[in-house]
């Protein structure tokens, strides 16, 4: 029987590996619930961040705050453009799958041209601080992005329920027609919903870069985990994402504790299973 | 005088002109004829492509400086080279096509032991001769004609453990109880268990032992676990960055374990995390004395050096890995040489009954399925290098098993 620390600090650190799936899931929940694309290639974006925050930290020195106010909206502004791609190519959700597939390709085999398929690490002083709270440990950059995917999660939950933008946007995925018949300009929206993915990307890439080595091939390690976040959450739901990511980590973590590390993988998609079961038609 | 002075500076300047010359010709004529192609695959991408550069690297080189001499039999090499992926599944088939469509000559082997596994099902259909560089599970390769350079031996799960404890109980307080935490790749899960059992025989106690999915992200729990059982000595079944990632994960709950052995880590990460100081490793080879003795090593580990700073790697030393890749073409380039023969039948003989001077050590293949000796060496983190610290004969200058 696992101690009453030891569990606590399973709970903990599945929480903070939780906020990191829901940053991730984020922008995936938008752009399939919303736009009905599921963009594989976020990952691909989001490595892609995280490479450009370490080459701006080692080779510059920019610290990663700095490296996020270029990273960021430049990521909105090539989100914008591969929508124009998809829009041009009137590309669907299934074809979407595919499409996005091969620019994750293209994305991974430009990494490895320019920064080999070695490891790359962004070595920062703040790397392995942790808080103290009692005898648990937080560990501060993993808290940072927990707490960051919480504020967008809200934000962004608070910009589709009370802004006309989202409110449309919403319209738009429940029903093209009619909310074309109301005024909703669906298209300029979906370049805006596509860059703001994109930017999220972003963040999730800035969070890698400090708290992962990087190597090209890790951008399909968290596809499955955070497809069943995205699944589970609910589409186009940011809480629903950030809650599942949650629900995800604590229960691998806790498992990893409790029984074996290497049942840890099953977990995510039995709960995906479970929920689905429970609940069908959830994406 | 003057006139014998005056032909004796005539003469040594002759001598020294044709020494210049003689040295920039290369040592026999430039190959020529039909090249010998030479097939493989290398994880070239995929989670196993950090590792599997070094050795596309360290082939490169040799290759070239092959052809820079006589090539091989007077014909120069052509190494004919794939990506497999990191997929067994994909090696099977380049090797299949190497074979029946590209028609190479030779083959080598691709990188790790999966990979390892698949190529030799393989090789072993078509009665190729098969010379790789990693593979970590001496008890599943059967087949007659493969050829292991990485000197495990034919029972590492026992010999390696029993190498690390051994040097650790040479230490002035040698551990007494254990946690063993490892991947379920195939060949850090053999020994990782076989250190369970060797560790248990020799009386100390295994407080803890996890196995885990290659590819985990999430180290949080697992070192919650580690902390809890604080064990004197930590083995990580690592391979490429799991340990790193391990320790990082207990420098955030403020635990450095007293001792850690990480079994197949990522070389250039573990010296440059400042919580894998002491860090210790298994290997085979490292660049300092007495390794480093042979001029020709020597020559290679600095070609190494230039291939992998040009390939922008950021770490540029050999180990263990490109160590291994030099090794196998040696013993390819030994065999050929010594039987002016291209069948692979009667390479195999040859290599079955001769040893053979490599970088690694003097390597034979007459032992149980092919294996030689376990040449196994630890080495450790010391100001940010890696040093081997034990057997002691294979020691760097100075260095021993340093704790905190």
């Amino acid at each position: 029987m696992p101690s009453v620390t030891l569990l606590g600090q399973s709970i903990v650190s599945g929480l903070l590996a939780g906020g990191l799936y829901g940053l991730l899931a984020l922008g995936l929940s938008l752009s399939w619930g919303l736009l009905r694309l599921v963009n594989l290639g976020h990952f691909a974006l989001a490595f892609l961040g995280a490479y450009l925050t370490y080459q701006l930290g080692t080779a510059f020195h920019w610290p990663a705050w700095a490296s996020a106010l270029v990273i960021v909206p430049a990521f909105f502004a090539l989100g914008v453009g591969l929508h124009a791609v998809f829009a041009y190519f009137r590309v669907t959700e299934f074809t979407s799958l595919l499409v996005t597939f091969g620019i994750t390709v293209i994305l991974e085999s430009l990494i490895q041209w320019f920064w080999t398929a070695d490891f790359r690490r962004f070595e920062t002083p703040y790397a392995s601080t942790s808080s103290r709270i009692g005898p648990l440990f937080v560990p501060t950059l993993e808290l940072l992005a927990a707490l960051t995917a919480t504020a967008l999660a809200l934000a962004t939950w608070a910009w589709l329920r009370l802004t006309y933008v989202g409110k449309a946007l919403r319209a738009s995925a429940e029903d093209p027609e009619i909310a074309a018949a109301f005024g909703v300009n669906h298209r300029a929206q979906a370049f805006l919903l596509s860059g703001v993915s994109a930017a999220y990307a972003g963040v999730a890439g800035v969070f890698i870069a400090l708290i992962s080595t990087l190597a090209p091939s890790q951008i399909w390690s968290w596809l499955g985990v955070v497809f069943a976040v995205v699944i589970i959450g609910g589409l186009a739901n940011p809480v629903g994402a950030l809650l599942a990511g949650l629900l995800i980590g604590v229960s691998e973590s806790v498992t990893m504790a409790v029984v074996t590390p290497a049942w840890a993988p099953l977990v995510s998609f039995s709960l995906l299973i479970l929920i689905l079961v429970a609940k069908p038609g959830r994406a | 005088m003057p006139n014998a002075r005056g032909s004796m500076r005539r003469l040594t300047a002759v001598v020294a002109a044709l020494a210049l010359v003689a040295a920039a010709l290369p040592a026999g004529a430039a190959p020529s004829g039909p090249p010998i192609r030479i097939g493989s695959t290398l994880a070239l991408t995929g989670p196993l492509a950090p590792t599997a550069l070094i050795h596309k690297i360290a082939g490169e080189i040799y290759v070239e400086q092959l052809n820079r001499g006589n090539g091989l039999l007077g014909r120069p090499v052509e190494w004919v080279l794939f990506d497999d992926q990191s997929k067994p599944d994909l090696t099977r088939s380049l090797y299949e096509k190497l074979i029946t469509v590209d028609k190479v000559d030779l083959i080598m082997g691709p990188y790790a032991t999966s990979g390892i596994l698949a190529a030799m099902g393989v090789a072993q259909r078509y009665q190729k001769m098969i010379i790789h560089h990693s593979f970590g599970m001496p008890h599943l390769a059967t087949y007659e004609m493969h050829f292991p350079v990485a000197p495990f031996g034919p029972e590492p799960q026992k010999t390696v453990p029993g190498m690390v404890f051994d040097g650790l109980a040479t230490t002035k307080t040698p551990p007494k109880t254990v946690t063993i935490v490892t991947s379920k790749f195939p060949s850090a899960q053999y020994q990782s268990n076989g250190a369970r059992e060797v560790a248990e025989k020799r009386g100390l106690k295994v407080l803890l032992y996890l196995e885990y999915e290659f590819g985990t992200r999430d180290w949080g729990s697992i070192a919650a676990r580690v902390k809890d059982a604080n064990a004197d000595f930590l083995w990580v079944g690592a391979l490429g960055l799991d340990g790193n990632q391990l320790l990082e994960a207990l420098k955030k709950l403020d635990y450095s374990p007293p001792r850690h052995f990480h079994l197949f880590p990522a070389p250039g990460p573990m010296i440059t995390a400042p919580e894998a100081r002491l860090a210790l490793s298994n290997t085979f080879f490292e660049e300092h004395p007495p390794f480093t003795n042979d001029p020709a090593t020597a020559r290679l580990v600095a070609l190494f050096k230039e291939g992998a700073t040009k390939a922008g790697l950021p770490y540029t030393a050999v180990d263990t890995q490109a160590a291994g890749s030099f090794a196998a073409w040696q013993v390819l380039e030994a065999a050929i040489a010594a039987t002016k023969s291209l069948d692979d039948k009667v390479l195999a003989q040859w290599l079955r009954k001769n040893r053979v001077d490599t970088v690694e050590g003097k390597l034979r293949f007459d032992g149980p399925n092919n294996y030689g000796d376990d040449l196994s060496k630890m080495r450790q983190v010391q100001d940010g290098k890696w040093l081997v610290v034990w057997p002691r004969e294979f020691a760097a200058p100075g260095a021993r098993i340093n704790l905190p």
